[in-house]
Formats: C-alpha cells, structure tokens, sequence
C-alpha cells in the first residue's frame, strides 16, 4: 500500500475509533449526574443504582478514550510531521487548554467513580457535573483546532512558512463555532440515543426491572432536545461550508457545475468522469436556499476548482447523505418522545415504540463517523485547506502499512473486548450480584 | 519566559515520572506480587492512573505547540520506538480497566493480567530508548539514507537499551515504594523485598547507562560534573541511597515516599540539567536547542498563559484527589 494512503487509513481507523469514545465522554457524565441528582432529591435507590451501573460503563469507556486519545495526540507527528512542524505553534494553544479540562475531567472522574463513599454525596454530585463540564469543554477545544484546518486564520503563509502567528485569531476560526456546536449536540444525540435503544432491548426482556424505564427516560429526554437542535445546527454549518469551503458544499452535494439555482439532491450516485449524479431525487432551488438563504441564489460547483483539487466526490456524497438520514430519523423520534412524555398518562406507547429505539441505536454514531467522513474527506487534498497538501506533509518513514495493520488490529480487538465486557455488566447487573460488588 | 515554559514541560515529566511512571511499575511490580498483590495494584492504582498519565500528554502538547521542530524531529526519527511506546500506552491502559471491570471466569481475568504485565513493561523500556536516543546524537537532521540509518541506527544501540532498562527499573522500583504505603497484614514484607531487589538493580543500572555512555563517547559523567544542580543532584541521589534503604526496612510510609520521590526528582533534575539548553542531539552536532527550535513570542505567551491558568486550576484538584484517595489511609500495620 501507498505510504500515503496509508497514512490517512491509519489516521481515518483511529479517528473512527476514539470519536465513539470522545461522544461518550462529553454526554454520559451527564446521565450519570441527573440519575445521582434524582437519586438524592428523591431517596430512591433506583436511581442510586442506575448511576452506578451508568457510571461502571464510563469507566470503561473512558479508559479507552484516554489511551486512544493520547495515541492521537503522538499520530499527528507520527504521520504528519511537516503539518505539525507549521500548525503546532499556530493551534497548539487550544490543546493546552483542553489538555486542563481533560485533566479535570480525569481526576473528578476518578472522584466520581471510586468516592462514592469517601465524599459526601454533594461533593460527589458536584464531581459528576465537573466531568461533564470539563468533557464538554475539552470537546470544543479540540475541535477549533480542526476548525482552523478547514478554515485557516491567525496567520499569513510566506513561502511556504507561517509568519504574523496569532494563537487566538487560529483557534476563533471562521468555522470553530458551527463545528463546536454541531460535534457538541451531536455528541449528545448519538450517545443517548445508543444509551436509549440499549435499555429500550433490555427493557423488552426484562419489563419489571426498576432501573430501564427511568434509565430510558433520562436518556430519551437528553437525546430528543439534542436531535432537534441538530438540524438547525446543521443549517448553521452547511451556511458557514457554503461560505468558506465551497469545494466540500460542492462535492456533498455532488453540484458538478456552478449552478443558480441550485438544487438539494437526494439519494444518486455521483460519476466524476461525466460529471453526472445518476439515480438522485432533485428538489430544485433548495440548495441555493439552504446554503445562502434565497431560492435563486448561485452556489459554487466543481467545476470552479482544478480537478487534481476536488476531494473524492462519491464518498464526500454518500456520507453526507447517510448523516442526513440518521439526523431525520433522530430528529423524528425525539419529537416522538416529546410527544409521549406530554401525553404520557392517556397512552403510553406500546412495544413498539421500544422496538423502533432499539432499531435506531447505532443512528447517531453512524452519523457521527458519516459527518466527519463529509469534514474530513470532504477538506482532502488538503490537510490545511488551500495551503498545505495531505501529501505535502505525510512522514518520511516508510511502511506506514504495518503501523496502520497494528493500530487497526489493536482497535478492532478492544472494540470487541468493549463490546463483550458491556454485555458482561449488563448480564451481572440482572444477576443482581453487582450490589455486593466493589463500586 | 521560555525559561518558564521549560520549566513546566520539566515539571510535568518529572510528574509522570513520579505518578505516571509509578502506575507502570505497578505492572511490572505484579510480576513478583501475586492475586493479593495483584488485587491490591489494582485498588492503588484504579482512581489516580488516568490522571497522572495525562502528565505525558501535556508535555507533548508543550512540545508541539511550544518547540513544534522538537516534537516532529523525535516523532519522524524516532517513530518505531514511539510507536511501541503507544502500543504498550493502549494495551496497558485497556487491559487494566478491562481486568478491573472483569466479573466472569479466571481465565479471562488471568488473560488481562497477562497484558497488563507485558504492556507494563514495553512502554517504558521504550520510553527510555527514546530518551537514550535524543542524548546519543545519532539522530539525522534529514531523511537522506538508508532505511537502517534513518530509523533504527539513532535508537538500536547499546546506550538506548541500557536507558530503557534503567527507565524500567526506575518505575518499578517507584511503584514498589508506593506500593509499601498499600501493603496490609502479610504483602508489607513482599513489597518490601520487591522493593530492594529493585532497588539494587537500579543502582547497577544506573551504573551501566554511565559505562555505556562512555563506550558511546558521550560521556555522561563528564557532563554531569560540568553544572553545579547536575553535579548537586548526583551527589544528593547517592546520600540519599542509605537513609532509603534504612526508610524502607522501617515501614515509614511518608518518609519512605518522600525520600524516594526526591532520589526520583534528583535522577530526572540531574537529567535536565545536563541536556539544557540542548533538547535533541542529532549528528553532526547540529543540535535541536530551546533556542533554536522555540516558537515565536506570541505563541509562547500563549500557551504559558494557557499553562498557568492550568496548573492553578489542576494542582489543587490532584491535591485533593490525593488525599481522598492516597493521604486518607496511609496505615501499615
């Protein structure tokens, strides 16, 4: 394999990788702090147990996280050096920062997870929210420095080396916003949703278990404000794309040509060599409204970049869509739930309704690797865009192709350990042998 | 106030050294220790690992974001060994969480430890290769020349090795101090003699690294006499070696730590200021510098405000995981 190639498949397989694990660290200290919440307002032990069995799973997860962030954090010199000899001093700053808050994070979590009966329940509240507080903060941080690659600032680039360096103007890039804000709810949907539809199965074998129904409520309220909010999040993005990175707007959209109006495809099959979308749905004029507001509006195609400059079209497509779709669906079903919860008394919804959360409970995380397969991809051939090129910056060390062979086994195998452990907690958690546990 | 930042990325490794380090050796320590000494690592080292291994992170971001040619010189010449550093970082961390979450059969218990162990051991013997490696000057300046010469010749060497055993040693030897803290009613004399066993070994090791580096021609111990802290700080280390043998035969938790953490501090500070201002060695004598490699002035004070406010904000919240977790119950019967 291409040292290249593989370079970027062995940074796509880590980054697949620990973004599941970065969504869980940013909104599960959350459920775990309402569930501890209720369980002191209220007294019940429901609660107590359901944040404790939550917070079993964050110790798991976060683990992961931890390790396979910090292999991040080596990969970029590891397989970029020429891109991190320049943009490490332009947004380093930002990993400074995040680097306290995932500090914080650590030792609250530490806290949270081992001092249940060390502090007093209020400190131990308060470390809960600081968790989440700090995994928030910590996500932001690291996404303005992806920002800054999409839409480089803070500095001005002299042949071929950066001057005028301005840390703070780099990390409030024009992006930083819209992409925190989007990673930040999204974060939320997928992993409530997924924490949702796995109680929602275990809620349909075991329908008198305490724990489920609550555990399902806590989890469903985060994930239908989060879906809702995602769409007009996504608006906010597509606008900022539209703006500053029109080659990514163009190759999502599969728009060949520069075209007013343009329209919102659905579905199709993009062919580069003809310039032609097969098979899609056409909804004319929406694009030209979605990206600058008025139905008539010209929106930037292909066509207006050097062909050797357009990211791989049909992948940039695909994901785009498939992250569209998972939004719709979420979106869906948390006006559902809203509904149910107001209306809750009447009819409370039947299995079916549990069945349909268990159908969707990879929907956000698929979504999340779909949107930042469209960031990523869709920025490609340029690691900074429209200054450096992925390839310009790749590691002078050859075969990357067996550190991508060993970053992907390693992955691989601790997903399925993740996975098995999961379902062994799950299965102990109803054996009720996890009370005489160690906590 | 690059004099400040270095100073910091000093403390910081000298703090995963300390607690990092520690919580590898941990993992090495569980070779000799056995289930009860296995159980007993576990219960240390559950609600702090994870914090103190964020000390390494924060030095690569000060690296990167503060000496950007620094980070990526040890990066691209130095990639296998990092690479295994990593490995061992991901294996360890993932199989001590997995084996503490564990609650089925032996086998798969007996699996995690398995990895824990070995894991423990591969990041730092690597970890010192990577250090050996930047103090050796045999690091190219470009990538011209063979595969061999590029990426193995600065770090498969004698010296590297005898660096990465002594980093090994020196985290084990640490966790077994600490561990004497943990010990309750029957492990107190496993540890200890754990503890002393190491603790020789370390010396010898120690030894080693300074005969090799004369065989390598860098001559370390001639560099250690050419500055007054690196001259006080080997001095200071070898005073301290028979009050901590004596501390350690008298199950003196506090002390015994305390006297180790500064033989530690000695070791690394000695270190630091032997290597100053040089940050890499590479052939040739075109050394990678604080100087020559630093950022310019905003970026540096930048990331130094981001650094201050930080240590402000994360010291007392260690403080404090500490002592609920560390200071709460430090007994040995």
């Amino acid at each position: 394999m291409d040292n290249l190639l593989a370079a970027r498949f062995q940074m796509s397989v880590s980054f697949i990788f620990h973004i599941v694990f970065a969504c869980i660290g940013m909104a599960m200290p959350w459920l775990m702090f309402v569930a501890e919440y209720k369980w002191i307002k209220t007294g019940k032990e429901d609660f107590l147990q359901l944040a404790k069995a939550w917070s079993r799973g964050v110790a798991i997860f976060f683990a992961v996280g931890a390790v396979s962030g910090t292999v991040l954090s080596f990969e970029l010199g590891l397989l970029w050096p020429k891109f991190m000899e320049h943009a490490g001093p332009i947004i380093g700053m930002p990993f400074s920062w995040e680097g306290t808050a995932f500090f914080l994070e650590a030792i609250a979590l530490g806290i949270f997870l081992y001092g249940w009966d060390r502090v007093n329940k209020w400190v131990h509240l308060m470390s809960g929210l600081v968790v989440g507080t700090a995994g928030v903060v910590s996500g932001i941080f690291v996404v303005s420095a992806n920002a800054w690659m999409n839409t480089p600032s803070g500095f001005d680039w002299v042949d071929g080396h950066a001057i005028n360096i301005d840390p703070l103007k780099a990390m409030f890039n024009k992006a930083w916003f819209q992409q925190a804000l989007h990673m930040t709810i999204a974060a939320f949907a997928s992993t409530c949703f997924a924490v949702a539809g796995i109680h929602a199965f275990l809620l349909l074998r075991h329908r008198d278990h305490p724990i489920h129904e609550k555990a399902l409520r806590i989890a469903l309220t985060f994930a239908a404000v989060a879906a809702i909010l995602q769409p007009l999040s996504g608006d906010i993005s597509a606008k900022n794309v539209a703006r500053y990175q029109p080659a990514k707007l163009a190759a999502m959209e599969s728009l060949f040509t520069t075209s007013a109006p343009a329209p919102v495809l659905i579905g199709g099959i993009p062919d580069t060599s003809s310039r032609t979308v097969k098979h899609a749905i056409r909804i004319p004029g929406l694009l030209s409204f979605l990206a600058h507001g008025n139905f008539h509006a010209e929106v930037t195609g292909l066509d207006k970049f050097k062909k050797n400059e357009w990211p791989p079209v049909p992948i940039v497509h695909f994901a785009f869509q498939i992250m569209i779709l998972m939004g719709m669906i979420m979106a869906v079903a948390g006006v559902m739930h809203l509904y149910f919860l107001v209306r809750k008394k009447k009819n409370p919804p039947g299995k079916w309704w549990l069945r349909m959360l268990v159908w969707i409970t990879p929907a956000g995380f698929i979504a999340v690797e779909a949107g930042w397969i469209v960031t990523e991809t869709g920025r490609q051939p340029w690691i900074i865009y429209g200054i450096m090129k992925t390839s310009e910056s790749v590691t002078p060390m050859p075969g990357i192709t067996y550190s991508f062979y060993l970053i992907t086994f390693l992955y691989f195998s601790l997903a399925g350990i993740v996975f098995w452990l999961l379902r062994q907690q799950i299965t102990t958690l109803h054996s009720g042998a996890l009370n005489e546990k160690k906590t | 106030m690059t004099e400040a930042i270095i100073s910091i990325l000093g403390i910081s490794i000298l703090l995963y050294v300390l607690l990092g380090g520690a919580d590898f050796g941990g993992g090495i320590i569980e070779f000799f220790a056995g289930r009860k000494g296995a159980d007993i690592i576990s219960r240390a080292m559950a609600p702090v690992w994870e914090a103190n291994h964020i000390w390494i992170i924060l030095a690569v971001v000060i690296l990167f974001n503060g000496f950007p040619m620094v980070y990526t010189c040890i990066t691209t010449y130095l990639h296998i060994p990092l690479l295994m550093v990593l490995t061992g970082i991901i294996i360890r961390g993932a199989a001590f969480t997995f084996r503490y979450y564990h609650t089925g059969a032996d086998s798969i218990y007996n699996y995690y430890t398995s990895f824990f162990r070995i894991s423990s051991l591969i990041t730092p013997f690597f970890l010192g290769i990577v250090l050996g490696a930047i103090m050796l000057g045999r690091i190219p300046v470009t990538p011209e020349g063979s595969f061999y010469h590029v990426f193995l010749f600065p770090w498969l060497n004698l010296f590297a090795v005898t660096t990465g055993i002594f980093v090994t040693l020196l985290f084990g030897w640490i966790a077994s101090v600490y561990l004497i803290g943990e010990s309750t009613g029957n492990t107190f004399p496993l540890f200890r003699q754990t503890s002393y066993r190491l603790f020789i070994m370390l010396i010898i090791s120690g030894l080693t690294v300074f005969l090799a580096s004369e065989y390598y021609q860098i001559h370390l111990f001639m560099q250690f006499r050419q500055t007054f802290i690196s001259m006080f700080c080997v001095v200071f280390a070898t005073i301290l070696i028979p009050f901590l043998w004596i501390a350690i035969s008298q199950k003196n938790v506090l002390r015994t730590r305390l006297l180790a953490g500064t033989q530690t501090a000695c070791i690394v500070t000695g270190w630091f200021a032997v290597q100053f201002p040089v940050m890499v060695y590479r052939a040739g004598g075109n050394n990678l510098t604080v100087w020559n490699t630093q950022a310019t002035e905003k970026t540096m004070y930048l990331l130094l405000v981001a650094l201050g406010v930080g240590i402000v904000i994360i010291i007392p919240a260690f403080a404090y995981l500490f002592k609920i977790f560390k200071f709460s119950n430090v007994h040995v019967k």
